[in-house]
């Protein structure tokens, strides 16, 4: 098997079930398998809410571990609609030609210290500062602050082993104060500042309401990050054809981009809590229990993908659902999606090779399934100019 | 040339001439606000999302599944809804008036 190959995982499940059964800390997860249950329970945020008890939405539950509202994502309509519009044309600038510069600059410099290594771990060498000093960017705050975020380590909320640990979270909870409380006496043309002097519905936010913001922009766009840089430059390496075919056309890279993500899905899924008794795929959801969206499992779904399992960058229709669907869908994905742009761009313009050297595999487990997501290590060696 | 004449939630008319392509990528590529076609047109992010008049409806071929199921689960969604990404310039379409709708 390649090492960039990543197998539906969910296969059985969804053509024979519908659904997988998990607990989660006493608080169990229906996982909803086929993509058009997926799509309509996301569609239907009345019956399977966001703005449950925060952090019970996300799998492992953070109930535990977070008593703060991650905003707009733990927030249903009609509040979350003042939310969104506050954050949404901060999150939509990554399609200014700008950004897109700034962050070619930083891909084209990750690029060149592979190249002057030997070898080296594209997971904590390559895809973790690039993530870090990308979100610099959308956060629009010094470089600098990148090498704290490096410094945290691949997981913001788990370390290696443990499914949830509470010692990170403060890590970051306490770096987020710090920075609120740095806007407040000298703001900046940051995100921490815009929303600091934000109002909504009449309201001026709260700390409490911008730290809820900021915990969804650095967990959001961590490992899922992270994870879709290291496997897309996996999959280049061993389809290094398939990357010179990609040269110079951005129309391609696109598609490219979005046949990735489908294939990646580098969030499997995301909870919600019923509201009230409902079914889906004729299997009851009791009020007050959990479901999950499980956008990986949706994204091989035959019924919707002609061969599912292969990787086709030209793929035309393209309906997949790795950034999420309808009104909570992936506030990040702007910016992810233009950072893999410029990843591909500038590796189809200088990578001359890619030798995959070591993987060990990042395997998720929920119920009675493996999932492979990424890679904890992934040892390669460069060469390009 | 084909020329499209849209208008913004704000009400703010342009009107835009292209001779290939979709009819996101002429608006993306000028900047219309609300066109954002960030999937680049695959029908996976419904942010190209526009309304045609009735009779307009007639000229444009009818969505492929895709996009009907896609439009069936989008917001604001009203009979004339169409993802402009799947609407080529044609010169069938010459002269025609889309409402941006978000």
């Amino acid at each position: 098997m390649l090492k960039s190959e990543f197998p539906d995982a969910f296969r059985q499940a969804r053509k024979q079930v519908g659904v997988e059964q998990m607990d989660d800390q006493n608080d169990p997860v229906q996982m909803v398998l086929r993509f058009q249950d997926v799509r309509k329970c996301a569609h239907n945020w009345k019956t399977f809410q966001s703005g449950a008890e925060p952090g019970r939405i996300v799998v492992p539950s953070e109930v535990a571990i977070r008593s703060i509202r991650q905003i707009p994502f733990e927030v249903d309509p009609p509040e979350h609609k003042d939310y969104r519009a506050l954050v949404e044309p901060w999150f939509k600038r990554p399609l200014d030609a700008k950004y897109t510069d700034k962050l070619r600059l930083l891909v084209d410099g990750a690029l060149d210290d592979a190249f002057s290594k030997s070898e080296l771990d594209v997971v904590t060498e390559f895809a973790l500062p690039l993530q870090s000093k990308a979100l610099t960017v959308l956060l629009n705050t010094p470089m600098k602050e990148a090498d704290t975020w490096i410094s945290w380590g691949t997981h913001v909320f788990r370390s290696e082993g443990e499914a949830l640990d509470s010692d990170k979270a403060n890590l970051l909870y306490d770096y987020l104060d710090d920075e609120i409380e740095r806007a407040l006496k000298d703001p900046a043309d940051d995100l921490y500042s815009l929303l600091l002097s934000a109002e909504v519905g009449g309201k001026k936010m709260t700390k409490e309401e911008v730290k809820g913001v900021m915990i969804l922009t650095f967990a959001g766009g961590r490992d899922t990050v992270i994870n879709a840089t290291t496997n897309t430059i996996a999959y280049f390496a061993e389809h290094l054809e398939a990357l010179r075919k990609l040269k110079r056309d951005e129309a391609a890279i696109k598609k490219a981009v979005e046949e990735l993500v489908r294939y990646f899905s580098p969030l499997t899924h995301m909870g919600r809590v019923a509201t009230e008794d409902a079914a889906v795929c004729e299997h009851a959801v009791k009020n007050d229990t959990r479901i999950s969206l499980c956008w990986a499992s949706a994204n091989r779904d035959e019924n919707v993908f002609e061969n599912p399992n292969d990787v086709r960058l030209d793929r035309q229709n393209n309906p997949h659902v790795a950034f999420g669907f309808g009104t909570h869908n992936c506030l990040g994905s702007t910016h992810a999606r233009q950072l893999l742009r410029t990843l591909i761009a500038a590796m189809a313009e200088r990578v001359d090779d890619i030798q995959l050297l070591n993987a060990n595999n990042n395997l998720e487990h929920w119920g009675g399934v493996t999932r492979k997501v990424g890679f904890h290590q992934l040892t390669a060696s460069f060469s390009g100019s | 040339m084909i020329s499209i004449r849209f208008v913004t939630q704000d009400g703010e008319k342009t009107e835009l001439t292209g001779d290939s392509g979709s009819v996101m990528e002429l608006a993306a590529q000028n900047g219309i606000a609300g066109i954002d076609g960030e999937c680049g047109g695959v029908c996976s992010c419904a942010t190209c999302h526009v309304y045609l008049s009735e009779e307009d409806m007639q000229k444009v071929d009818a969505p492929s599944d895709f996009e009907r199921d896609m439009l069936e689960l989008t917001e604001d969604v009203q009979p004339t809804s169409r993802l402009s990404c799947q609407l080529p310039l044609t010169q069938e379409i010459n002269g025609i008036t889309l409402k941006v709708a978000r």
